[in-house]
């Protein structure tokens, strides 16, 4: 009784957050719209990559390869393709794939420091690719879009010139990206991750190979890593190597860190807290990172589930002594 | 076919550089016979257990199990033939609940690894066997409980129930009783009985305390220094001086 209530809390507390997302940009300002749509962007991202920290065990620290992978196919189907958006949005999804593919088959072996180290390397050896090779990618001035590409739904059709629109637009795919992850989690493919976080050795030895289904992750991850990235080409009008930077990397972790690694929704929640805080921060100083560095330093001392992992295990903790 | 041995071990030998912790271990263990394999400690049981298991390639000898030749495959291509091991030390998914502990190896048994799109919470069948196990070990009442908040006896049998769900031709405990008190390690050795003669599984077993030794196995391999003492029944092992001096006179009085 308790579980089915609970959910139908649950299911309750997402159709009201899902209709306020939808009906942000109608009463936001522009500027909060645009704002609004990079978090949801960062927060696809930032899921995706706790695919891997939360659920797997394992720490990426290139993530953004396969981010930046997706952002610059995307540009390059529209731009030498000329594909609609949504092809060039599939041409992100399955560049990133292939990119992890690759970038895990030669990582899955290693473990804990030593996979982030490799994971970390190949990143950067992404973002100098992307710096470099001027012909492809533009160099360090990126692929500017002169246009993105029209929204299409059948026989209907709206600019995504409109930040309203693209909102709305990043917030769909989003949505479907979130609950492609949503489905992995919780299938039975989503509990042998977790098996291999818990104990990958005592899983070894019950008949799975621990290589192949961190592969299957670390390529699910960086497919939605890569579909976040594509959506930000579209986004900015662009594709830049600071999409490869290691320190863009280094954002999923954080607002991982922040809003709770154990809890599926914590990325996200970690991302608008990390936007919120350099709203707050720019308005007063430019010394963002202090504030940040601040914020997170408590959390993690304190708070080791998180923001949202603390909330939520205070709320559960309370409920199971009220009998 | 059934009167060939479960396991089949030929000159098996293991170094580490130029220390030989195991060598020219040659053994049978028959299918259905509770095994034992004791010796004193540093006598080489866990290599032992490791090389056989799949831990890592033996240096020297070979490994039947079930008729077909196993040396130096990886444990994930062993298991699903039937060869399952305990740990030492208790081996289990600490945070995730004792059913979940349990559901693991069904899904691998099940072929659901890369059921991407299914939903765990749908598959009732799975469940159900998960349930059945669980009660068997009898821990079904702790199903919901994260499993790191288990007392340890009970860790221990969740350990149990992680292998036995894959229904194993053999398994290899590697001291089932340790670290447990008197009245943990009889209900073990009640289960190990159990298991041994209900469900068909053969039982090869490592164990410090000769007492439990003595009252389960039908058939004891003696190790020492890294090779094969003695092998025989209980009472052949009991009386044989060899393994009397290699435990100093100890233990195999008890």
């Amino acid at each position: 009784m308790r579980t089915s209530s609970l959910s139908a809390g649950r299911l309750g507390f997402g159709a009201v957050l899902l209709l306020l997302l939808v009906l942000c940009p109608f009463f936001l300002p522009i500027y909060w719209t645009l704002i609004l749509t990079e978090i949801l962007i960062m927060a696809l991202f930032a899921m995706s990559f706790n695919l891997l920290l939360g659920y797997t065990g394992l720490l990426s620290f290139g993530q953004a390869g396969m981010f930046g992978a997706g952002a610059y196919a995307a540009a390059l189907a529209i731009l030498k393709g000329g594909l609609s958006l949504w092809l060039a949005l599939a041409a992100g999804v399955f560049t990133a794939a292939l990119v992890a593919l690759v970038i895990g088959y030669l990582c899955v072996r290693r473990d804990e420091i030593y996979f982030a180290m490799i994971t970390l390397g190949f990143g950067m050896m992404l973002y100098t690719v992307a710096h470099n090779w001027i012909e492809l990618t533009g160099g360090s001035d990126g692929l500017p879009l002169p246009a993105v590409p029209p929204l299409t739904f059948f026989a209907w059709e709206v600019s995504l010139f409109d930040p309203r629109w693209m909102y709305l637009f990043v917030l769909a795919v989003t949505l479907l990206g979130t609950l492609v992850l949503w489905r992995v989690v919780r299938s039975p493919f989503g509990l042998l991750l977790t098996a291999i976080r818990e104990n990958r050795d005592r899983l070894a030895f019950v008949g799975a190979s621990v290589q192949n289904i961190r592969l299957a992750a670390f390529v699910i991850a960086g497919a939605i890593s890569g579909l976040a990235g594509a959506l930000f080409c579209l986004f900015n009008n662009m594709a830049t190597p600071d999409f490869l930077h290691w320190g863009f990397s280094a954002k999923p972790v954080l607002m991982t860190i922040l809003g709770g690694a154990g809890v599926f929704l914590g990325p996200a929640f970690g991302a608008a807290v990390f936007f919120a805080l350099e709203q707050a921060t720019i308005q007063i100083t430019e010394n963002w990172m202090i504030v940040l560095g601040a914020v997170l330093i408590p959390v993690v001392i304190f708070f080791p589930r998180g923001i949202l992992g603390t909330i939520l295990h205070r709320l559960s903790a309370g409920r199971r002594k009220t009998p | 076919m059934s009167d060939e041995p479960i396991l089949k071990i030929e000159h098996l030998g293991h170094s580490y550089g130029k220390f030989e912790v195991i060598r020219d271990i040659s053994m049978e263990v028959p299918r259905g016979v509770l095994t034992a394999l004791i010796g004193p400690n540093g006598a080489g049981k866990t290599t032992f257990y490791n090389a056989v298991s799949g831990r890592f390639r033996p240096t020297r000898g070979k490994v039947y199990f079930d008729g077909r030749d196993i040396t130096g495959m990886p444990a994930h291509k062993i298991v699903p033939q039937g060869l399952l091991r305990s740990f030492q030390i208790t081996n289990i998914f600490p945070n995730l609940t004792v059913i979940e502990n349990v559901l693991v190896p069904l899904v691998l048994q099940q072929g659901r690894t890369y059921a991407l799109w299914r939903r765990l919470g749908r598959e009732k069948a799975l469940y159900r066997q998960a349930e059945e196990v669980l009660d068997k070990i009898g821990i079904l009442e702790n199903a919901r409980r994260p499993a790191s908040e288990l007392a340890y006896g009970d860790k221990r049998l969740v350990e149990m129930a992680i292998v036995l769900a894959r229904r194993p031709k053999l398994v290899l405990l590697d001291e089932p009783t340790a670290g447990m008190n008197p009245e943990e390690t009889e209900r073990m050795i009640q289960l190990i009985r159990e298991l041994a003669e209900r469900f068909g599984t053969t039982i090869f077993l490592t164990e410090h305390d000769m007492k439990v030794v003595f009252s389960v196995a039908a058939r004891i391999f003696v190790l020492h220094q890294g090779g094969l003492l003695a092998a025989g029944d209980p009472r052949t092992i009991r009386s044989d001086p060899r393994v009397r001096e290699a435990y100093l006179g100890g233990a195999a009085d008890a």
